[in-house]
């Protein structure tokens, strides 16, 4: 991010959840940095005036998790793929999990990925580590070394660590640090080679299941874990209302636990796997309608403080097979604003709230300095307007991944213009 | 889309098949009567009608059969059609072909019919969705999924043997969760008007939201089959008992084996039906399957009219 424009954003409506300001209000960016909300500072002379009228100005969106597939899956997409489809996206930080091949659990490897990120992608890309080495869940990594290096978490990624014991050290050592653990609570057990919820769709279509179980199970287990070693956890994409309930349980005891929700469990259910779409098969499977419900009443309630893209691109191969031997995921970053957004069209979330799920709520769990527009923080600012429509489509997506089951529908909110940085990455 | 959108054709004509659910009953019970009428094909002295003759029909059996791959055969032969059998084995990962590259290369020899068993639940709908408009898919069988020639040919034995089906109490027997061939005939007795489907079997294996697809559950054979007119016994993979849904061949036969004593709490009228093949002394004693009730045979010898039926239907509709 070489040249630093000053850069003057007028009239636009400022939303920053983090500082409480939802404002009609101009916002002046020099040095990489915003340098003043309000009035222009004197002397000041803009290289480039945005005129963001009838458009809304955030804090650069925070994605929680997000798969880059570099190193390792090269075919399927690449920093330097995907970070264009994220700023396309309004999306300016981007938390990666250590799921890489190789496994991100050494420093040497969280100092490679850095280092790729920052030569050819184009937002800020933080890693996390490996709790255990090659995601085996048998030996802890070297955590501190791996904080040291840039990783703001350890993960356990979508690898259980069946043995408890494992997962209590971790834990422990882990809260010696104060690193926080990002744990994906599901018991393979009940998991095995379940594809989707088990209800109606399991029953109907007679593919092999995922029971509810699976994730209270898992989140039981390590919700005593984190009570009992103090760690600060946090459990991601958790799918099912009863674990909500779990959650916000252990919250009201005290214990130092967050939890994030894919935007696509927010909108899909079993049903929408219709008559296997591949484009839906997903882990954790989409749940039933009342979970659906429920994932939505904790972003309500604050229980839930995070909406992430869980973004996993593939090539079309992946999803042309038969259901069950299809690879999970979904090719999530470009909409996961509008996504985010359309919970407001739909009386869900007031704006304020739904921008701070993907602004300041991610920066906090991973406890970097990001998602806010404070004066003399560094200028990462997502510009859109909220009317104009952008349909999804193969074209219309810059993702390598065009695995979407949204493709082909229209959405509000299409971002404008993002800014890294105090750099324009992205205009539309 | 739903499967009515697949399996009909932009004019209402069945053009795969697929899966019975969606289909209207006028169209289960043509294929029924269309049945009826290659019935005595078998025992003609020339036992051919020229309905599929210049067509090529694909027997594509991922999964190893036996009967049914035999009954499509003589069934696509005796309507004249060339048939070439393909025992072919899959990779399901990314290095070996994938199911629809195998598919596109038979289809580009120019075939018209492809009867395609796999072991993935939905891999028939995925050919369907794939192949060129004018080719026609029978599904013979996807997984847990669907197995709707073998749902039709035992409506057809029931009809023969029961005549009208909205008063009839139909139990189905044994590993549901896993079976094909019960999700078809819960559709197929539905769309046919069976008030009173029952599914007997122990809590292992009944998929836990059968209620919705229209049976009631049952975990006692005696209370299950009491006062049926029909009881379709279902085949139970002894790899069941690897996955711990049930402790042993002694208990399951025990309590879900059906014997004539326990036979004699259904209808006196009752018929057994088993689609095969059978474990005997596990499902269903011998004494039972070679029984005055049991209608297993007649099962087989309808598996061939009934699929001349589907294969016509389906080929009829590109006329």
């Amino acid at each position: 991010m070489s040249d630093h424009p000053k850069i003057a954003i007028k009239s636009g409506r400022l939303v920053d959840p983090k500082n409480q300001i939802d404002a009609a209000t101009d916002l002046f960016i020099a040095e990489s940095n915003i340098i003043a909300i309000g009035e222009m500072p004197d002397g000041f002379d803009p290289d480039i005036t945005i005129d963001a009228s009838e458009k809304i100005v955030c804090p650069g969106l925070v994605d929680l998790r997000a798969r880059m597939r570099e190193p390792g899956l090269e075919k399927k997409a690449t920093i330097k793929s995907e970070t264009l489809a994220a700023v396309k996206g309004g999306i300016t930080t981007i938390i990666c999990p250590p799921d890489t091949k190789p496994v991100i659990d050494t420093p040497a490897m969280a100092q490679m990925l850095q280092q790729r990120a920052w030569q050819t992608g184009r937002t800020f890309i933080h890693p996390l580590g490996a709790l255990t080495q090659g995601l085996k869940g048998e030996k802890l990594t070297d955590m501190w070394a791996l904080a040291n290096s840039g990783c703001v978490g350890m993960s356990n990624a979508l690898s259980p660590i069946t043995n408890s014991l494992v997962m209590r050290r971790a834990m422990q050592y882990a809260s010696t640090f104060d690193i926080p653990v990002f744990l994906h609570s599901q018991d393979p057990w009940l998991t095995g080679n379940g594809v989707v919820h088990e209800g109606f769709v399991s029953t109907e279509l007679g593919l092999p299941s995922v029971p509810e179980a699976a994730e209270t199970v898992g989140v039981a287990r390590d919700l005593a874990l984190i009570e009992t070693t103090g760690a600060t956890a946090h459990l991601c994409q958790l799918s099912s209302g009863r674990a909500i309930s779990m959650l916000a349980e252990a919250q009201d005891k005290g214990v130092k636990v967050t939890a994030d929700v894919t935007a696509h469990h927010l909108h899909l259910s079993e049903h929408d796997v219709g008559l296997f779409n591949t484009l839906c098969h997903v882990q954790p499977p989409l749940r039933g309608k009342q979970d659906r419900r429920a994932l939505r009443d904790a972003l309500k309630n604050g229980v839930i403080t995070a909406i992430c893209s869980d973004h996993q691109p593939h090539g079309n191969d992946a999803k042309l097979l038969p259901f069950s031997e299809s690879e999970p995921g979904i090719s999530g970053l470009e909409t996961l604003l509008s996504l985010t957004l359309k919970l407001v069209e739909e009386n869900e979330l007031s704006l304020t709230q739904a921008i701070g799920l993907i602004t300041a709520g991610p920066a906090d769990i991973a406890g970097i300095d990001a998602g806010h527009l404070s004066v003399n923080a560094r200028a990462d600012v997502c510009i859109f307007d909220p009317v104009q429509e952008w349909v999804v489509t193969s074209d219309s997506l810059v993702s390598r991944g065009k695995n979407t089951p949204f493709m082909n529908q229209r959405f509000k909110n299409k971002v404008t213009a993002t800014i890294i940085g105090g750099e324009i990455v992205y205009t539309a | 889309m739903n499967f009515t959108d697949i399996q009909f054709d932009n004019k209402g004509r069945l053009r795969h098949f697929l899966t019975i659910e969606d289909i209207p009953r006028d169209t289960l019970i043509q294929i029924l009567d269309t049945a009826e009428s290659f019935i005595s094909f078998g025992q003609r002295e020339i036992r051919k009608a020229p309905l599929l003759r210049g067509k090529t029909v694909v027997n594509l059996f991922f999964e190893p059969s036996t009967r049914t791959r035999t009954t499509f055969e003589i069934a696509a032969k005796r309507l004249s059609a060339d048939v070439i059998n393909l025992d072919a084995k899959r990779m399901s990962t990314i290095k070996g072909e994938t199911l629809l590259d195998t598919v596109s290369t038979i289809e580009a020899m120019k075939t018209d019919m492809f009867v395609v068993r796999d072991a993935a639940s939905g891999s028939a709908f995925l050919i369907a969705q794939h192949v060129s408009p004018e080719v026609r898919i029978i599904n013979a069988g996807d997984g847990r999924h669907a197995h709707p020639t073998q749902a039709m040919l035992d409506m057809f034995t029931i009809r023969q043997y029961k005549k009208e089906f909205a008063d009839l109490s139909v139990a189905i027997v044994g590993d549901i969760l896993h079976s094909r061939v019960a999700r078809s005939q819960i559709h197929a007795l539905k769309i046919l008007g069976v008030k009173d489907i029952r599914v007997v079997g122990p809590k292992t294996l009944i998929p836990t939201a059968i209620e919705k697809l229209g049976a009631s559950s049952y975990h006692r054979l005696e209370t299950g089959i009491e006062n049926v007119d029909v009881v379709m016994m279902l085949r139970l993979q002894l790899e069941r008992m690897e996955g711990q849904l049930i402790p042993s061949e002694q208990e399951y036969f025990h309590l879900y084996g059906l014997t004539e004593e326990k036979l004699k709490l259904a209808k006196d009228d009752v018929i057994v039906m088993h689609p095969g093949p059978m474990n005997r002394g596990l499902e269903i004693a011998s004494s039972v399957a070679d029984g005055e009730h049991s209608v297993i045979l007649a099962q087989v010898t309808n598996g061939i009219a009934i699929r001349m039926s589907v294969m016509a239907t389906i080929m009829g509709g590109s006329r």
